[in-house]
């Protein structure tokens, strides 16, 4: 039976990703070898291995961090953390070492270099071009209907501020009905 | 006075600003189409297939030897993409190794293993168990993978000695006859 | 045969769809009213047979019908009945389905409304939502069909076919591969219908200003016509977010709700313009500014939601979330080209008939407020489009990929939240038309004492973090604000009309439900806030392995581990059950059960989270491992979550604040001038 969902699957248009999905499968059942490392008490602990595999993504799960991924890959790649903290590594050196091995993706941000300084910079610049452009539609606004406001405010301000509150909630509740 | 400046502000408005903002938003939106685009057909694509020329690559071994694609032109090369941890691997580990014993005295055929998102010391258990003779080394900074365009591991790709790829296989291969098939058509050439 | 009935009523609702569309244009080209009504007769008829169709799937869905190749990929014998009904949107095919039928459904409903004032609207709302349909049927007509059939040729080779290819028979599996245990979750039933609500019923809005841009027509009548659909809409697709994130809180086990995934981003992203478009076209209703602004807001929110759904369908994007590729994107990628196109070419077309009547006069009135709102919701946009754009993009230029991942968006992201949680504090007590600092000043003054009062405690509790100190501030004066709106709306009318607090706060909300419901929307946002606040800033987790009575601290929470069983559920599940007890400041305060759950027709684990969640923290524990046979060790992970149940209680809060602003009655649109005078009679007696 299992034969025949594997041939589907590997030739119908779905196109799952079948070898991957099975021994993601496959692995993440089998318990990892992180039970058998913790004999070591000089070893690194979980926490320090999480905090560093937190900021890394690992390409057989996609867009899922590696301290939480279930794979056997990533039970791997977080032995191997383990093995570097191990050896003395700083996260900085293990992380250059990652990046060596299996490419930029695996930094939860681009590394700031080349194309990638696209994806710090757009943002900023598209929201201060907005912001800039907003600006100038508010000016030029105004400048079709100046003072009215600033006639009108002096008078309400002596006023009492609860009557004054009190009239334009009224308004607004009058025209909110129109 | 409020009229007059009015009617300047919209002429303004319809004649300069729009105007340069439509060009703009028309190039953006042509821009983002055409990134969807080729984004879409690069997913679309699928694997390289054959037929067509297969990617140059540089596999550095894992005792530190280089080996370009571009050198071994007039063989036929097998590039078996594998894992440590990617159990259907090691169905069609041994049969792979057999084939590399079959054809290696004939010196026409290499077999080059890419170790895709692995780690070194487990690659080094996988390989020790099945025997694995043929040079073998990681997939450094996963390019050749991707220049492949690989869904997952295991997968072949036979190139011949003119550099074409001829045949691949997704999954593993079943048999030793399934590999020979391939390769010895090549060559017969 | 079922698969053939529920087919042939796919088939015909295409047919039925492009004649509609040829009707349409055909009866308003030439005047003809007989051939629009004979379109809209075609809409309607188009929810009938796509609930046929739908009907058919789910019957050969709880009747194990595995020679269906969609039934055999999504359900298995040991799934209970409930499962195999939502497996209707469980894959990529049924759930284009239902999706198609949902917006029927919504289409045929605005189609039944008076036309009387609005006639000319009707043919093109006509033609925009059965293009729309049109189209996502042509998709499981096509490409993606639910009814394929597997049949064995006389070679023995099994293939997929509608019809029966000569000299073959029908092929039939003993039994389906079972839906994805991601998705077997009672978050997962509701959580894709709530979202595809969200996201077909903008087709409304969208249809009805195209509709503006064609006629001409492009006063506020559009507006007013879809305000309370675009609300209902908004309403679905956040809680379709919101059950997203808890979904993925229950059933992810990593821990958190959100995490910034290209798919999550994608349906997050009309949710910003949708939102900004709630707040500006109140700006239009009440000054007749940003005509333009809005019609491009809601032609970029049906866009977004258009285009999020072909990133998440074709697999452009890869995804936890994403369905397997689909040969459905280059269809999905034509209609996204003509859809964009076309809107723009309108938009642009009609561009100075959209010019704005009345003007701006202070930049800290209410409406001025209102536009910074909307930079702060496009800014957020900007970042998040940029985010998911740009992987695609760097791959194509070095052939690399790359990872955008939370650090980015939260970085970017944060300020602007804080910025828009700024103006939910400033804008309620602004006025429209104009504003100056003293107005401004005079109104905050106290609720800024009271928030200052709150912030100090907070310090004194013990809690330095300059951003999370930042954070609460924001929170308090966004909801010390609004509540004191409703105290000083409420006094103020009770003293006029001599109505006690209660009454007057009634007939206060009562009369603008539109605005006080806002108001209780905001104090939502502000609940959901502090849960942000809490899980993103104060979140810790350790890990450890345990043997049995050994304990793990983090906080002032400690867990024993007590005991593990493995056995097999009934329905064809492998579970491995950890007994945890849990102690809080050394007392006993109950037992957990985290647990990995492994399901033999799908081949996949899943990990249940055991979590014990209160007001102040949720104490959350995965089970990461254990060691197989004797169980004496086990790996646990194990997160203390502050403040996070503030989330699940704000988006109650929400739900409420959305049906008050939305329930239909008073406003003005569906009631026809006459009975609308007999209403605000009745509401003022």
């Amino acid at each position: 039976m299992k034969r025949f969902f594997q041939f589907t699957l590997d030739n119908s248009h779905l196109t799952i990703r079948l070898a991957l999905l099975v021994s993601i499968v496959f692995a993440a059942f089998v318990p990892s070898l992180v039970l058998a490392q913790d004999t070591d008490p000089i070893a690194p602990t979980d926490n320090e291995v999480n905090a560093i595999a937190k900021e890394m993504y690992c390409p057989v799960c996609e867009n899922v961090p590696l301290d939480v991924c279930g794979t056997q890959a990533c039970a791997q790649w977080r032995a191997l953390i383990r093995e570097k903290l191990n050896e003395g590594w700083t996260e900085d050196e293990i992380k250059q070492y990652f990046v060596d091995q299996y490419g930029a993706r695996v930094l939860a941000e681009p590394p700031r270099q080349g194309l990638n300084w696209l994806v710090y910079v757009v943002p900023p610049i598209a929201f201060l071009a907005g912001a800039y452009i907003l600006f100038r539609g508010v000016q030029s606004w105004r400048q079709i209907e100046p003072d009215d406001a600033d006639v009108e405010e002096p008078t309400q301000d002596v006023e009492k501020p609860t009557d004054d509150y009190v009239a334009r909630l009224e308004e607004e509740l009058r025209r909110s009905e129109q | 006075m409020t009229e007059v400046e009015e009617k300047t502000v919209t002429e303004e408005e319809t004649n300069t600003g729009p105007k340069w903002g439509r060009m703009l938003v028309w190039g953006g939106l042509l821009v983002l189409l055409t990134i969807v685009a080729l984004g879409l057909k690069r997913t679309q694509e699928g694997p390289v297939g054959p037929g067509q020329e297969a990617p140059a690559f540089v596999l550095t071994t894992f005792d530190g030897q280089e080996i370009d694609s571009a050198d071994l032109a007039g063989k036929v090369i097998v590039l078996n993409f594998w894992a440590s941890w990617c159990k259907p691997c090691e169905q069609e580990a041994a049969d792979l190794e057999t084939a590399w014993q079959y054809y290696q005295e004939g010196g026409d055929v290499v077999f080059l293993g890419v170790d895709y998102v692995d780690t070194e010391p487990e690659a080094m258990v996988y390989m020790n168990k099945f025997n694995i003779s043929y040079p073998n080394g990681a997939d450094l900074g996963t390019r050749i993978s991707q220049s492949f365009r690989i869904r997952g591991v295991p997968e072949t790709y036979i190139i011949d000695q003119d550099g074409v790829l001829t045949h691949t296989q997704i999954g593993p291969f079943t048999s030793l006859l399934q590999i020979t098939a391939v390769i010895d058509p090549l060559l017969g050439q | 045969m079922i698969a053939n009935l529920g087919y042939g009523a796919l088939v015909i609702t295409f047919i039925v769809s492009l004649y509609g569309i040829g009707a349409s244009f055909y009866g308003v080209r030439q005047n003809k009213p007989a051939w629009v009504n004979s379109a809209r007769n075609g809409m309607l008829l188009t929810f009938p047979l796509l609930t046929l169709s739908a009907l058919s799937i789910i019957v050969l869905l709880i009747t194990d019908h595995y020679e269906v190749e969609y039934v055999a990929s999504v359900t298995s014998r040991s799934m209970p009945m409930y499962l195999k009904i939502t497996a209707l949107w469980g894959g990529q095919a049924g759930s284009l389905v239902f999706w198609s039928w949902l917006m029927s459904a919504f289409a045929s409903a605005v189609t039944l409304r008076k036309w009387d004032r609005d006639r000319e609207f009707l043919p093109w709302v006509i033609v925009v939502s059965l293009i729309t349909l049109a189209f996502f049927i042509s998709l499981n007509i096509f490409v993606e069909n639910p009814f394929t059939r597997l049949w064995q040729l006389p070679s023995g080779q099994v293939i997929e076919e509608m019809f029966q290819p000569a000299g073959s028979a029908l092929f039939f599996p003993r039994d389906g591969q079972g839906l994805n245990p991601l998705l077997r979750h009672p978050g997962m039933i509701i959580h894709p219908p709530m979202l595809y609500l969200g996201f077909v019923s903008f087709v409304i809005p969208f249809a009805f200003a195209i509709a503006a841009l064609v006629t001409g027509r492009t006063d506020d009548r559009w507006i007013r016509l879809t305000r309370r659909w675009t609300l209902w809409a908004w309403m679905f697709l956040s809680l379709g977010l919101v059950l997203g994130g808890r979904w993925a809180y229950d059933v992810l086990g990593w821990g958190g709700y959100w995490g910034w995934d290209p798919v999550e981003i994608a349906a997050f992203m009309p949710w910003l313009t949708g939102t900004a478009f709630l707040h500006s076209v109140m700006i239009q209703e009440k000054r007749g500014m940003l005509k333009q602004w809005n019609m491009v807001l809601v032609i970029l929110t049906y866009s977004l939601v258009i285009f999020g759904t072909f990133l998440t369908r074709s697999g452009v994007l890869s995804s936890v979330h994403a369905f397997a590729q689909s040969a459905i994107g280059p269809m999905f990628f034509a209609f996204i080209g003509i859809t964009f196109i076309g809107s723009l070419s309108l938009l642009f077309h009609r561009w100075n008939d959209l010019k704005a009547k009345t003007e701006m006069t202070s930049m800290l009135s209410r409406e001025a407020l209102f536009l910074l709102n909307n930079l702060l919701f496009i800014g957020i946009l900007v970042v998040c489009f940029w985010g998911v754009i740009f992987p695609l993009i760097s791959e194509l230029f070095t052939g690399q990929k790359v990872t955008v991942g939370p650090p980015f968006y939260e970085r970017a992201n944060g300020p602007l939240f804080a910025g828009l949680l700024l103006l939910m504090a400033i804008a309620p007590l602004s006025a429209w038309g104009h504003s100056t600092i003293k107005t401004l000043g005079r109104a905050i003054w106290k609720p800024a004492i009271v928030s200052v009062v709150a912030v100090v405690a907070v310090i004194v509790s013990g809690i330095t973090n300059p951003y999370a100190l930042i954070g609460f501030f924001l929170t308090a004066l966004v909801i010390t604000v609004t509540v004191y709106e409703y105290w000083r709306g409420a006094m103020a009318r009770g003293k006029r009309h001599g109505e006690n607090f209660f009454v007057a706060l009634w007939t206060l909300v009562k009369r603008n439900r539109r605005r006080y419901g806002g108001y209780i929307i905001h104090l939502s946002m502000a609940m959901l806030a502090i849960g942000i606040i809490g899980i993103e800033i104060f979140q810790s987790e350790t890990q450890g392995t345990l043997s049995q009575g050994e304990s793990l601290a983090l906080g002032a929470y400690t867990m024993t581990y007590d005991s593990l069983a493995v056995f097999d559920a009934p329905d064809g599940r492998n579970v491995a059950r950890a007994v945890v007890s849990i102690n809080k400041n050394g007392k006993p305060v109950g037992e957990l059960y985290p647990r990995r759950d492994f399901f033999y027709d799908s081949q996949q684990p899943m990990t249940i989270p055991g979590v014990r969640s209160t007001i102040e923290d949720d104490f959350y524990i995965l089970l990461v491992d254990w060691e197989e046979i004797s169980t004496s060790n086990a790996t646990f992970k194990v997160y203390h979550n502050p403040l996070v149940k503030w989330m699940w209680l704000g988006s109650w809060l929400f739900i409420f604040g959305t049906l008050v602003a939305a329930w239909p009655e008073k406003e003005s649109d569906p009631v026809p001038a006459r009975n609308r005078k007999r209403v605000s009679a009745t509401v003022k007696a």
